[in-house]
């Protein structure tokens, strides 16, 4: 280090000593953190990422329905695949819990039961999570165990018990995106701001 | 002499060293004991063995060790449910969890993962999609920050007033949080600047997968391995997890193994169906990242009881916007306020202790506190939030608490 690059060291720690922060010294001395223009753009540490490696990861599926694999899903198939996988957790309409509500209870008016009724059918805002989420996180005690084919029939199962398809709909790649849920419109984004306004 | 109970140590002769025979090692508060497979290490001996020792002072203690340890007399305990487990915030002192008591939350349980085995992919809107194994990140520039995390869904009352501030508010820990910035793998990967958001992605059980807008990554987020000086817990998400300052606990994935670079938000199970909440009018609302601001008083709180006399009204207050600049304590429920105290430093989007020096008269009365942060927001009161939010209890719930000391020094919680 040069004597001009060490005096300038010296009065940036002085400055830095003089406010109150809890920067360290070598901080002062080089005038960076971690993350400054200091740094080469890349340190060439890790190694690329091979197509296949990405494609047994990347299994997650987009509202726009990117991700979805082939295959298709039937009503009535799923209404089998949830009574031996799902209905345990999940109740036999979906309603029954001990676990999450997944069906709609129409007309609800107890308030025990209205606390309960957020399901995919009033409560969800796309289709494709339901994919995406029974797929990567289900049956709870043997999450990814199930095909994508149980996964396209439960989904299809599912939409309809919530009164979202017909009995007759398939669900695949194509339609899945295009379910409308009656959710969606209720969505708002995150609104508070700083300052004292309460919202 | 090896013991036959249950989960004791076994004490055996071999290992003790002449000084610890010399005082005897079972009259120590501390007992050299050893695994089944020889190694030694330091256990607590029981209250029950200790009332064995008349006089510290005439016997020689036990030798140094590999690993220390709380005296029995000490038994602060995290409050576990089946998917949660809260810090017990009115047996601390200062603001750093001790690492075993930082609370936990979790979508299908703690999973166990080999750290010569762990890979962070992150791909997608990149150049280079890469892969990076626990010794690559922490080949990396590193930064270390103070800071505390918190679950958005972190209020409960009690009609009884019989809640703790575990109770009440204990999904929320401060650790100093140490990695490498985000931002420093984004430039190494190429990140495309028509990337908007990611998607991270956990490696447990629950495989939970959030999506985060693109400024978050590139402002502060930190790729963790190290809290309070050693590898991250497991329950924290062992031996990587995402960290993005003053946000919502959910989000800052654990155990995490992919990033992928994206222009739009993936609508995951958890930022749709949960961690969004009813804010009246029949609106929903989402990506509700910021924790607000927040204090709650841990002293005097339940089951505490007080005496008159001088009292220091303790506490701590947090913002995930920034910095609190003040807390106001009242002692006459809430119909004067008076500024706490602020321990030094007082640092950005981190637990900040407060402390109110106040000489109690003995009548019953009611103490709260309420914090400021830099942005000018204000804690509000419980019919506050619930006016701003159309009646629906939900997410991001930060009221002022109120503590009501009866005539006998008893503490109740009460709401606001």
């Amino acid at each position: 280090m040069t004597k001009s690059g060490i005096f300038i060291g010296a009065v940036c720690l002085l400055i830095s000593i003089s406010l109150t922060s809890n920067k360290s010294l070598t901080a002062a001395f080089s005038g960076s953190q971690a993350d400054t223009l200091d740094q080469p753009k890349t340190f060439g540490f890790g190694r690329p990422a091979t197509l296949k490696e990405i494609a047994l990861l990347d299994t997650d599926v987009r509202p726009d329905g990117k991700g979805l694999p082939a295959g298709s899903g039937k009503v009535s198939e799923g209404k089998l695949v949830y009574a031996a996988k799902c209905s345990g957790c999940h109740g036999v309409t979906g309603t029954e819990g001990p676990n999450d509500q997944l069906v709609t209870i129409k007309n609800a008016t107890d308030p025990k039961v209205k606390a309960r009724n957020k399901t995919i059918g009033n409560y969800w805002p796309y289709a494709t999570t339901v994919f995406d989420y029974i797929k990567r996180a289900m049956p709870f005690n043997q999450p990814g165990s199930l095909t994508d084919q149980e996964v396209y029939n439960l989904t299809a199962f599912l939409l309809h018990e919530n009164g979202l398809i017909k009995a007759d709909e398939i669900i695949n790649a194509k339609t899945l995106p295009k379910v409308v849920m009656p959710a969606r419109d209720f969505f708002v984004p995150d609104d508070r701001k700083d300052g004292p306004e309460i919202r | 002499m090896p013991d036959q109970k249950g989960d004791k140590p076994l004490i055996t002769e071999k290992k003790i060293s002449r000084r610890a025979l010399l005082g005897g090692a079972a009259t120590a508060a501390v007992v050299l004991a050893q695994t089944a497979s020889g190694k030694s290490f330091q256990a607590a001996l029981t209250k029950s063995e200790l009332h064995l020792i008349e006089d510290p002072t005439k016997v020689p203690g036990v030798p140094p060790g590999t690993l220390g340890t709380r005296s029995p007399f000490e038994t602060p305990a995290k409050a576990p449910s089946d998917i949660s487990s809260r810090t017990p915030l009115q047996d601390l002192f200062g603001t750093i969890t001790p690492s075993d008591l930082h609370f936990e939350r979790n979508h299908n349980g703690v999973p166990a993962i080999d750290p010569a085995k762990y890979e962070l992919v992150i791909h997608g809107m990149v150049d280079k999609p890469m892969v990076f194994t626990l010794a690559d990140l922490k080949r990396f520039p590193s930064v270390s920050r103070i800071a505390f995390l918190e679950c958005s869904g972190n209020y409960r009352g009690a009609a009884d007033g019989k809640v703790t501030p575990q109770q009440i508010c204990g999904l929320t820990s401060q650790s100093e949080w140490t990695g490498v910035k985000l931002s420093t793998l984004f430039r190494e990967v190429g990140v495309s600047p028509k990337s908007t958001w990611f998607l991270a992605e956990g490696g447990d059980a629950a495989v939970m997968t959030r999506s985060v807008p693109i400024e978050k990554g590139w402002e502060d987020v930190i790729i963790c391995y190290a809290q309070n000086g050693e590898a991250i817990r497991p329950e924290q998400g062992y031996p990587v997890r995402l960290f993005l300052p003053g946000w919502e606990g959910n989000i800052n994935v654990k155990w995490l193994r992919r990033i992928e670079l994206s222009d739009q938000p993936f609508q995951t199970r958890q930022e749709t169906s949960k961690y969004t909440e009813a804010i009246g009018g029949g609106k929903i609302r989402q990506f509700s990242f910021t924790i607000d601001a927040r204090s709650i008083i841990t002293y005097p709180s339940y089951p505490q009881k007080v005496e008159k006399g001088w009292i220091e009204i303790r506490g701590i207050a947090w913002s995930g916007r920034g910095k609190v600049v003040r807390v106001e304590v009242s002692t006459d429920a809430g119909k004067s306020w008076k500024p706490a105290e602020l321990q030094d430093p007082v640092m950005d989007k981190a637990h900040t202790a407060f402390r109110y020096l106040w000489n109690w008269n003995g009548q019953s009365t009611e103490i709260l506190s309420r914090t400021v942060d830099e942005t000018g927001y204000i804690q509000p009161f419980l019919k506050d939030l619930l006016a701003a939010r159309g009646g629906n209890m939900g997410y991001h719930y930060n009221p002022v608490t109120a503590w009501y000391i009866q005539n006998d020094g008893q503490v109740l919680f009460k709401a606001t």
